[in-house]
């Protein structure tokens, strides 16, 4: 949990009971990113009045569609709650020392022939659990899994949980496919994977139960950050930080080309809002109404250098045009390194970040021939590819180091496309320092930009936004 | 009216027509009791309008439906003074006083609702659909905010207007880009996805009720198979209802390879996609027994 929450500091706990559960509950989500809001707690409450609590899935979503506002945290708020409200039980239940005696819970499913305290014999018990998977009755299946557990699981247990999992459903001979009959001869549909998992999920939560219970300690509860949602590691953290300023960076870019350009002379009648004005002096209209002059949308061209001599670099500039196409409808984006290829489908398909980042660097297209960016011919290829549609509304902006690898930069034809276009930004995440150092031929380039920036930060980046909306760019 | 319990929200839809899962039946039942609007997130074409639709038929409530597009504004979406009428009193109105006129023609008379506008101002509870909130601008998200935690509009010249009934209030979105905190913090979040496979052909069968259930099985499996390729647009629900529509009519008892390359285009719709199924799934497929 983040010691610096932007909630302030934990609250009291306050009495014990289910509330303050569901309050620390809360508290663990925030701790790991998830936006909870006091007006969704309260939500959450209301919504448990009217939902029976001992139904542990309705539970669940009731939760869940109370807190949980996006996929994303969705996830989380899976992880958590399985960790939080599993483990608390557990963590009381040493604390009273409480434990379960062989024999002691009631089992309740139908047809349970295990009442006499005999031990069932596997088939008897595979054949319940197939019957439970198919009906995917939830609270059955995990009263197998423990019978299953006390069957095959304690004695010789590994110590280690999923090897476990494994070794009870492989003795008790279940597997996805096609189903062996039931004992009355009949026909069984074949079970698919999603059932098995939901059968080995039980035994897993079972088992660590039984772990918890044996050692009377909780496994460490590892920060979910480390875990399961980072994939890629550093940008992700930081993709909320360049969504907020990229959305700074819409309204400004929106607004601001209006007023360099200045007002058109022509403005257009509303004769609605002209007639309804009118209404004031008896229909006669006194006081003409023009449309509102709404700021025209700028349109933007990303593009991105994806090639090795960027990597570090390109992972972050690449959340920034996911960024970007969250905020802006007319965007389209290109990467490149020897020639420029256009992404802009891939974001428009995908919505996540990670696949994103998969999608571009396998079907990207970037002909990567050698690796190493050819600046002049992308100029190139990319003035023929969309010069018809480059006007002074648009904005073009580079990421890119300007490390031409010694090959033509053809500056002149980086000109044109400044000339065109309407405003041109240069992001570098290079430090200024070693801007024309080597092989970096930035100088050639700053000469058309309206601006050029060092970019490897968010902080950067709004810098960038701030400039670019300060309304004094270098000019060229 | 409103159902006791989440068993009987679900069972009331199926009596309808649509087959929900646990989550979309609860979330429906919860918004009905805590009276908050429901948003709907998820792929295209996994029933997210149908479930509003079904909401609206298994109450018996009338359904309202703002479609959204981008630059929708208010004056489409919730009201609009008629100008041409307030016109047409002041003229026909000739001799009567300034003060009457102008009392008069900010009237709910003049007024021209619109959905949003309609939902709350309607005698009988409705359900408010609005469709595709995500291609609006966050403008317009701002401009819901009032009414859906209020279920209220506030008419300059009128003052505010408060539902009468309490509507059952669904966003959809395909998720094509992030809603504003604000607007979620107001609703209940629902992700629906594409259906398990049981469930999917309880759907198939549910609509094309004479199709077998093995055939059915055979149809959902080749569209999962489908529906895994990355494809431009993978097949929605609807798809696979008129797909096993047609191999109905065209009376074949499974899928082979022929029949499947012949009716692809139902459950496929582009160029690229087509080349790419036809490759990978139409192969996969027996040919036909002799």
């Amino acid at each position: 949990m983040s010691p610096a929450s932007p909630y302030g500091p934990k609250a009291d706990p306050g009495p014990p009971g289910f509330g303050a559960k569901l309050l620390g509950f809360c508290e663990e989500l925030r701790g790991e990113g998830v936006a909870v809001g006091t007006s969704e707690i309260l939500d959450a409450f209301a919504a448990l009045e009217h939902v029976p609590w001992t139904n542990q899935a309705d539970f669940r979503e009731a939760l869940a569609a109370t807190i949980a506002k996006s996929q994303d945290d969705r996830r989380v708020f899976e992880l958590i709650f399985e960790r939080y409200f599993f483990r608390a039980a557990e963590a009381s239940a040493i604390e009273q020392g409480l434990g379960e005696r062989p024999g002691d819970g009631e089992i309740n499913q139908g047809a349970q022939p295990a009442g006499d305290g005999e031990r069932l014999d596997s088939e008897q018990l595979a054949e319940l659990i197939r019957d439970a998977m198919q009906r995917g009755d939830e609270n059955a299946l995990r009263d197998l899994a423990r019978l299953a557990i006390a069957a095959f699981g304690r004695e010789e247990g590994s110590g280690v949980v999923g090897v476990d999992v494994q070794r009870i459903r492989r003795s008790l001979g279940l597997s996805a496919g096609s189903q062996p009959p039931t004992a009355d001869g009949e026909e069984r549909p074949p079970l698919d994977r999603d059932q098995l998992t939901a059968f080995e999920r039980h035994l897993r939560r079972e088992l660590e139960r039984d772990l918890i219970e044996r050692t009377e300690t909780l496994p460490a509860s590892r920060p979910l950050a480390e875990l399961d949602r980072a994939l890629p590691t550093s940008p992700t953290q930081d993709l909320a930080a360049v969504h907020r300023a990229v959305s700074q960076m819409k309204r400004r870019l929106a607004t601001l080309g209006q007023e360099q350009r200045g007002r058109k002379k022509g403005q257009t009648v509303d004769v609605r809002r002209t007639m309804r004005a009118s209404l004031e002096t008896g229909g006669v209209p006194m006081h003409l109404r023009y449309r509102p002059r709404r700021p025209r949308r700028p349109e933007i061209y990303v593009l991105c250098d994806v090639s090795t001599s960027v990597t570090s670099a390109s992972v972050f500039f690449l959340s920034v045009l996911h960024a970007l196409h969250d905020s802006f409808r007319k965007l389209r984006s290109f990467v490149f390194i020897e020639r420029i290829s256009e992404v802009t489908d891939v974001f428009e398909q995908e919505r996540n970040f990670a696949a994103i980042a998969r999608k571009i660097s396998s079907e990207g297209g970037v002909a990567d021939v050698s690796g190493y960016t050819d600046y002049g011919r992308v100029w190139l290829e990319f003035l023929t590819e969309i010069s018809e549609d480059l006007d002074p509304r648009s904005t073009v902006i580079v990421l890119g180091d300007a490390r031409t690898n010694g090959r033509e930069p053809h500056a002149d034809v980086f000109a044109r496309i400044s000339e065109r276009a309407g405003r041109l930004f240069w992001l570098n995440p290079e430090p200024k320092l070693y801007w024309n150092y080597g092989d970096s031929v930035m100088s050639s380039y700053e000469r058309f930009c309206d601006g050029t920036f060092e970019c490897w930060t968010t902080r950067h980046l709004e810098n960038f936004v701030d400039v670019v909306a300060g309304g004094t760019p270098r000019s060229g | 009216m409103a159902d006791e319990s989440v068993e009987a929200v679900k069972r009331a839809l199926a009596e309808v027509g649509y087959l929900a899962d646990e989550p979309a039946a609860l979330v429906s039942f919860l918004a009905q009791r805590l009276g908050k609007p429901i948003l709907v997130e998820g792929p295209a074409g996994v029933g997210k309008t149908e479930l509003a639709k079904a909401l609206s038929r298994s109450t018996g409530r009338p359904l309202v439906r703002l479609q959204c597009y981008e630059g929708l504004d208010e004056a489409k979406a919730m009201y609009e003074w008629n100008y041409r009428k307030q016109l047409l009193r002041i003229q026909a109105g000739g001799d009567a006083g300034w003060e009457d006129v102008q009392e008069d023609i900010f009237g709910a008379e003049f007024l021209l609702t619109r959905p949003l506008m309609q939902a709350i101002a309607s005698e009988e509870p409705v359900v408010l659909l609005i469709d595709e909130i995500d291609k609006t601008d966050q403008e317009f998200e701002a401009m819901l905010l009032e009414l859906l935690s209020d279920f209220q509009i506030t008419i300059p010249e009128l003052g505010q207007i408060s539902a009468t009934t309490m509507p059952i209030v669904i966003l959809t979105s395909n998720d094509s880009r992030e809603l504003t905190e604000a607007l979620k913090r107001r609703c209940l979040y629902l992700w629906l996805d594409y259906p398990g496979v049981e469930r999917e052909i309880e759907i198939v069968l549910l609509h094309a009720p004479e199709m077998p259930r093995e055939l059915a099985r055979r149809l959902v499996e080749v569209v999962g198979m489908v529906r895994d390729l990355d494809l431009k647009k993978p097949p929605s629900i609807a798809e696979s209802i008129d797909w096993a529509r047609t191999l109905l009519l065209m009376g074949v008892d499974d899928i082979d390879r022929e029949t499947f390359a012949n009716s692809m285009s139902i459950i496929v719709k582009h160029r690229t996609d087509i080349d790419l199924v036809a490759e990978r799934v139409g192969m996969k497929l027996p040919d036909r027994a002799a």
